[in-house]
């Protein structure tokens, strides 16, 4: 049986796209998956991937589990698990749609838990490091059980098959999201595992990315020494870690992240006034072992926004555009082209350089 | 007992000149002319093959060649153990040696191939694209801070800057000339990387070069004072040696001369015999004592670096170090350099810096300390390569000293306990001082440093790291060739086709 996932390291290209209103307003997700038709040629067939915010607004104070299991078996010692830690609100199979496109698909549930107070009283941890926790614990540890999505009011929708492909089996124009972000995959080799697809997410962080990194171990050792288990040895799951640990753990914003994980060059960095100076300095000096090289473009959603950040070459294509309150963000400017075909101001960041995009406060 | 020496001088006597540059420049006093029959005659059991007087011949007259008169062979029994059995037989004596161990040991560097980009990552290039070497060594925090408006604290624990991530290592005024110790100092300068002074203090005349400095405190205390501790940029406890762990330095009286001993602070012409143990540290708690007292008397403007021997236990012993308040740990392996050490502790005691480096920089990732330090890996560091292996398996910097002695002149003759070392180096006799200029000594050491930063660019570019931090940690980047499985365990990478 070839590696699964995980077991070997595969390279792969890709292709990314998002949109966002910033006014909070909920879109289906028909466009988002007509997106990623015109870049077809960037996946190969073997994953694709979206992730959409502000799809379980009556459950938006609950965690919304989404979860692969290979057998009834294994479903059963999942939920086991949750079990001690948390209240189950709600058990539910996600609905698809039966196409020839997408075969092999295992039992896929969606599972709304609350974390047991208790249980976060004895441990002395936040709801948010238990979550993170367990969903280590299960992907790492219980074999045939994989928790794709952990956050709240959000939720990842990914298998083997194109990105178009995969949209319109989950049904995704049956959700509505003020925010909506897409990934089509060209692994290199793949054991066509539905888990290997991205996005990849960690509470309501979510990652799509494009590129294959070259800092991936150095990043992966790193993150490894406080408690992330990179299980998939995809860049994708380790740049989702790094966000999860400089955002949340670390508590830097945005700007500051992307200051780490794209770092300005030295000579940059000289060129600055005093006070950046020393800002860009000690985050440079502080986590050296977060900066990622090689060919990167990212899209990060988190709840309320998201961030597009490509690597400090900028080696990887990677535009957005504006229009009214939406902005949209892709690989190919044609993909951008399809969500908003009059749209005027189109441009393409410099390598480095995040581009953040908020919700209005409140309407999210 | 008398033997057909190592080594024989062939003398091309149709293209001597009867110069006599032989002569003068034989420290061991191999070669002198002969008036009567006016030839050069040569006492060739003098010579170590320090190739000096083969390279300062004018008309190439000159070659050492290795005897081929050998006692019987004997795979078990070799020429040179049946030699140092016969002079042990007779001296009574500890055998001496200079230099890393030069036995056939497992080089593992020469076992390691790094890897390169190809169609699903771009390589990057050097020439075209930014890269960089600076390198931050010292304690990172666990958390950031914020201050009360938001913006972030940036205070920092003391943190040493280097452009790339060499260092020059430990060799001490007296071990070394003034001159090399001058060259040392000045090319480290230039570069914006360290030089470091080893255990036998600092002379005056080169205070000014303190930014580039690390000062050594070791068992010995010799040139240490307060003016001392401030005038570096980092300060190295020495606990040991990568070639001979377990023993202190020692320095023969007849180097302790004139300004040696002024600046070691002892009597000249007397012995410098630095103690096995620090007799202040026989513990990891004591070893924290030192730690802040130096610190204490700095005013924590200074980091720290513990130097350690590579010994079996080392990965525990380095982290027992991260936690003792130490900004940063020198490892040394087994094969590295010195200036005088009994032969058998050379050549028996110790690991590979390869093996150690990769056990130390795992057991700090998996007890989640790596940060509290940084690791620096010494101990036959021979090439940008290495340097490139070094910093992937976890290192932050490297030290050199071989490899800056070679550049300054070496001939690696391995005869620097005699003091007669012909190329200016490992000597104090001021007629063999003055042979190596400072000027030209300082250009090579720039030279060759410049030399490797250019070639670890073009491998760090040709893996598409643009950043030396990227790079470091980085196994993926290292596939074994003819390693066993336990040993790819230990260095923690793949096989090759793996």
């Amino acid at each position: 049986m070839s590696p699964l996932e995980g077991q070997v390291r595969i390279p792969s290209g890709c292709a990314v796209s998002a949109m966002i209103s910033k006014d909070g307003r909920r879109m289906n997700g028909e466009s988002i998956i007509e997106s990623m038709i015109p870049m077809h040629d960037r996946s190969n067939g073997l994953g694709g991937g979206f992730a959409a915010y502000g799809i379980y607004p009556e459950y938006r104070d609950f965690y919304a589990l989404h979860i692969f299991f290979n057998n009834r078996a294994c479903q059963s010692e999942c939920m086991t698990l949750l079990k001690e830690y948390f209240e189950i609100v709600q058990d539910e199979h996600i609905k698809v749609r039966k196409m020839p496109q997408i075969t092999d698909e295992p039992i896929i549930r969606r599972v709304f838990v609350s974390p047991m107070q208790s249980v976060l009283r004895h441990l002395q941890i936040d709801d948010k490091e238990l979550v993170v926790r367990i969903v280590n614990r299960i992907n790492s540890q219980l074999d045939g059980s994989y928790v794709f999505s952990c956050g709240k009011n959000m939720g990842a929708f990914k298998a083997v098959g194109f990105p178009e492909d995969v949209g319109r089996y989950y049904r995704l124009e049956e959700y509505d999201a003020y925010c909506w972000t897409a990934h089509g995959r060209y692994p290199t080799n793949t054991p066509g595992w539905w888990g290997g697809a991205h996005p990849f997410c960690m509470l309501d962080y979510s990652i799509v990315h494009n590129g294959e990194i070259s800092s991936y171990d150095a990043n992966r050792r790193f993150i490894e020494m406080y408690g992330y288990k990179c299980t998939l040895q995809t860049d994708t799951e380790v740049i989702t870690y790094i966000a999860d640990y400089l955002l949340r753990r670390q508590g830097l914003n945005l700007e500051e992240m992307a200051a780490v994980i794209a770092a300005p060059f030295w000579s940059t960095i000289e060129g600055e006034s005093e006070e950046k100076k020393k800002k860009l300095t000690y985050l440079r000096t502080v986590f050296p072992s977060l900066l990622v090289t090689g060919p990167f473009s990212i899209i990060l959603g988190f709840e309320g926004g998201l961030m597009a950040l490509n690597d400090r070459l900028k080696l990887r294509s990677m535009v957005v555009g504006e229009q009214d309150d939406m902005v949209y963000i892709a690989s190919e400017e044609a993909a951008i082209r399809v969500m908003a075909p009059d749209i005027k101001h189109i441009w393409a960041p410099a390598g480095g350089e995040p581009v953040i995009v908020k919700v209005k406060e409140g309407a999210f | 007992m008398n033997f057909y020496p190592e080594f024989e001088v062939v003398r091309n006597d149709s293209r001597c000149i009867r110069c006599r540059v032989c002569e003068r420049q034989c420290a061991n006093e191999v070669h002198w002319f002969d008036a009567d029959g006016k030839v050069m005659l040569s006492d060739e059991s003098k010579c170590v093959n320090c190739q000096r007087c083969v390279t300062l011949c004018p008309t190439r007259a000159l070659k050492i060649v290795k005897s081929d008169c050998r006692l019987r062979e004997n795979a078990n029994y070799s020429d040179q153990t049946i030699k140092e059995i016969y002079r042990q037989a007779e001296t009574g004596g500890v055998l001496l040696s200079s230099m890393g161990n030069p036995n056939p040991l497992p080089v593992y560097w020469d076992k390691i191939l790094i890897n390169a980009s190809q169609v699903t990552n771009p390589p990057i290039d050097p020439l075209r694209e930014p890269m960089e070497t600076r390198v931050f060594l010292g304690k990172k925090p666990d958390h950031i801070t914020r201050n009360p408006d938001g913006s972030l604290d940036t205070t920092l624990s003391p943190q040493l800057s280097l452009s790339m991530p060499v260092m020059f290592s430990a060799m001490s005024y007296g071990s070394i000339s003034y001159n090399a110790h001058a060259s040392l100092a000045r090319a480290a300068t230039e570069l914006g990387i360290c030089y470091n002074t080893g255990e036998g203090g600092l002379h005056e005349d080169f205070y000014k070069y303190g930014k580039n400095t690390i000062v050594q405190v070791a068992s010995g205390r010799f040139g240490v004072h307060k003016d001392y501790l401030e005038a570096g940029a980092a300060i190295e406890i020495k606990m040991g040696q990568g070639a001979k762990p377990g023993i202190g330095g020692h320095l023969p009286g007849t180097k302790a001369v004139g300004d040696v001993a002024k600046t070691r602070m002892i009597p000249e012409g007397s012995d410098a015999i630095s103690p096995a143990p620090h007799h202040d540290i026989y513990s990891i708690e004591d070893l924290r004592q030192l730690v802040y007292s130096l610190k204490e008397a700095t005013e924590y403007r200074l980091p720290v670096i513990v130097k350690v021997a590579a010994v079996h236990n080392i990965a525990a012993i380095a982290s027992g170090i991260a936690r003792s308040g130490a900004d940063i740990i020198a490892i040394d392996g087994f094969r590295g350099g010195t200036g005088a050490a009994p032969t058998r502790i050379r050549d028996n005691v110790g690991i590979p810096i390869e093996l150690a480096l990769a056990a130390v920089d795992q057991r700090l990732r998996d007890e989640g300390i790596r940060n509290n330090v940084s690791i620096i890996c010494g101990g036959s560091v021979r090439s940008a390569a290495d340097v490139v292996k070094a910093i992937a398996l976890g290192a932050d910097a490297c030290y050199i000293a071989t490899a800056a002695c070679l550049a300054m002149g070496c001939h690696l003759c391995r005869s620097c306990h005699t003091g007669k070392c012909n190329w200016g180096i490992a000597t104090q006799r001021p007629d063999l001082v003055k042979r190596l200029n400072p000027d030209i000594g300082s250009q090579r050491l720039v030279n060759l440093m410049t030399a490797w930063r250019h070639e670890i660019k073009e491998l760090m570019g040709g893996m598409g790291i643009n950043s030396i931090e990227s790079l470091r940690g980085n196994r993926l980047m290292l596939r074994g060739v003819g390693l066993t499985e336990k040993e790819l365990q230990i260095l923690g990478i793949s096989h090759a086709g793996e």
